[in-house]
């Protein structure tokens, strides 16, 4: 009876612990060494950091460095490269909200054979290399590149605009990259919506309007939510689009991070910029998952 | 009936649609279709047509260090694309139908969390994973193409895990539900029954897993180490100092690859969802 149960369990916890194991060893533990070494100094040696912990003479040693901290919370450069981070990574949802929420209605209400083909659309450029795709931009923003030259051959402009280098062209390149991450939360929520709501409202006299405000929008609320976070989260922390379509003067963490680590060889100051930078991601992470957990347990008991 | 008062009450403004849908359409599509267009173009510069020409295409196939790195991505994007199907779709079918273990919310956090992490995030965290872990053990030694497909794994499985979760919530449980009745073992019954059932979700995500390891730059720089460079970090270290024809041709080549085996794909399984 007893070892019944035993075997049971055991199945029980084997049935869910590989994948757990493997989450728990590559995608937590890290994290906790990532805090740990933004607490160490930089050192020559394999590896680059400060062990702290140390056991000599019958003592045990803790230290505890702050400099990355207190370079971080001091320097207004690094200040400036949150809030411009976070300032880029907000206009880019917004703007992929204005585009994408179209989108997503347009398609969700479009007959199920074209319907169908518009999603795949959609989905597509999710299969094809990003980094080309990004990279596409270039030829296309530069001074000399495809834009500029048509809209001075149709006589628009007389001098090419400088976008290329410039903060404009990474929201292009960030919104072109995160549109899909947006219009596909909202198109699963679109789709699921009782049409019988709007009908009633119609009955009742509503103008299209009014019943798109009063019903349609706030009940795709949770889609608009799943989308913003897919993708306000990974802008904020963005470094390949920056990279290639920023300016030298576009700041943004990942940028800085990326510089600590490859340029400066500086691990502990690169890991508390990833601290400061996930602690700041917080409170959406914090959102992304409830609203996941909620979905999944929802949906677990229907 | 619904779909009836679907195509009437419900059809919004022809112009909105038609704006909505055709400005933000050619957004995502015409920067792919400029470096199709101009990968056949012969001169070296994004500025005006030189004439036709398959130049960019020949210095492409003599393009030694581009076409290593091409094959060791394949590689690691073939190995990462297995290995995240298989503990994707386990995660994914934990996360369907096993909702009322201890530590459930932890495994949802830690499930969904690479789906919107920074990449600069992960690998940062499992560099530093493995040079600890080195120090400790003396494993896994040199950082290289083990290094980096733990890393994809990492990522792409959260992505199958979701693809994976939502067919297994459609699924009708009854046939499940027989088979266990019948005597079967849970375990027989995933892999007779279950399993072909989420085939084309397992397939999608395998896919989505293969192309995401394929394009990743910020992970495999960090993960990877002397002699294990790989396409998209060697494309990305060529391509930031501005425009570089051959890459005009590889990604032409990429994006007809890719779109034609999804449309293939695609078109296979409406075939036999219609069957």
């Amino acid at each position: 009876m007893m070892a019944g149960l035993w075997r049971a369990r055991w199945s029980a916890i084997a049935s869910i612990a590989p994948p757990y194991v493997w989450l728990v060893l590559f995608l937590l533990l890290p994290f906790f060494l990532v805090l740990k070494i933004s607490l160490a100094d930089l050192k020559f040696g394999i590896p680059p950091y400060t062990s702290l912990v140390s056991f000599k003479d019958e003592v045990l040693d803790l230290t505890i460095h702050l400099r990355g901290y207190i370079l971080l919370f001091s320097d207004s450069l690094y200040i400036d490269t949150y809030l411009n981070s976070l300032k880029i990574a907000a206009i880019t949802t917004l703007c992929c909200a204005v585009i994408g929420y179209p989108m997503a209605y347009y398609i969700v209400r479009s007959r199920p054979s074209v319907r169908h083909l518009l999603l795949l659309a959609v989905i597509l450029p999710f299969w094809t290399s990003l980094l080309l795709r990004v990279y596409a931009w270039v030829g296309i923003l530069r001074n000399d590149g495809v834009l500029n030259n048509m809209l001075m051959y149709i006589g628009v402009i007389s001098a090419p605009l400088e976008i290329y280098r410039t903060d404009i062209a990474v929201y292009i390149g960030l919104v072109y990259a995160y549109l899909p991450f947006f219009i596909l939360p909202l198109y699963a929520n679109l789709v699921k919506m009782d049409l019988r709501l709007l009908d009633a409202a119609y009955d009742l006299g509503a103008k299209p309007w009014r019943a798109f405000l009063a019903i349609t929008l706030p009940l795709s609320m949770p889609g608009v939510v799943a989308g913003s976070l897919l993708v306000f989260i990974p802008a904020v922390g963005e470094y390949v689009i920056p990279e290639m379509l920023g300016g030298a003067n576009t700041l943004m963490m990942g940028r800085v991070m990326w510089n600590e680590f490859f340029t400066n060889a500086d691990w502990p100051m690169a890991s508390a910029v990833t601290v400061v930078m996930v602690l700041l991601l917080l409170v959406p992470l914090i959102v992304f998952q409830l609203n996941q957990q909620q979905r999944f347990e929802r949906e677990a008991y229907r | 009936m619904a779909k009836a008062s679907m195509s009437t009450t419900h059809q919004p403004s022809a112009l909105g649609r038609w704006l909505a849908l055709g400005l933000g359409f050619a957004f995502l599509y015409l920067p792919i279709l400029t470096l199709i267009v101009f990968s056949f173009n012969d001169s070296a510069m994004m500025t005006s047509w030189a004439g036709f020409s398959f130049r960019w295409y020949e210095a492409l196939i003599n393009d030694q260090a581009l076409l290593r790195a091409a094959g060791l991505s394949f590689k690691v994007a073939l190995m990462t694309a297995t290995a995240a199907a298989a503990l994707g779709t386990w995660a994914g079918y934990i996360l369907a139908r096993k909702g009322r273990f201890k530590g459930f919310a932890l495994y949802v956090g830690l499930v969904s969390a690479p789906l919107v992490i920074p990449e600069v995030v992960l690998g940062l965290s499992l560099l530093l994973l493995f040079v600890e872990m080195d120090a400790l053990f003396g494993w896994p030694g040199e950082r290289g193409l083990f290094t980096i497909w733990v890393g994809h794994t990492t990522l792409c499985m959260a992505f199958v895990a979701v693809i994976v979760q939502s067919r297994v919530r459609d699924l009708d449980r009854s046939l499940e539900e027989a088979a266990l009745d019948l005597g079967a073992s849970p375990l027989k019954v995933f892999f007779v029954i279950t399993l072909p059932l989420i085939m084309p979700a397992v397939v999608s995500g395998w896919l989505l897993a293969f192309t995401l390891s394929l394009d990743d730059v910020v992970i495999a720089s960090f993960l990877s180490g002397p002699g294990a460079t790989l396409l998209s970090p060697e494309i990305f270290s060529r391509v930031r100092l501005g425009v570089k024809p051959e890459v005009n041709a590889l990604a032409t080549v990429f994006v007809l690859g890719v779109a034609l085996f999804v449309l293939i794909v695609n078109a296979l399984q409406r075939r036999q969802e219609a069957n």
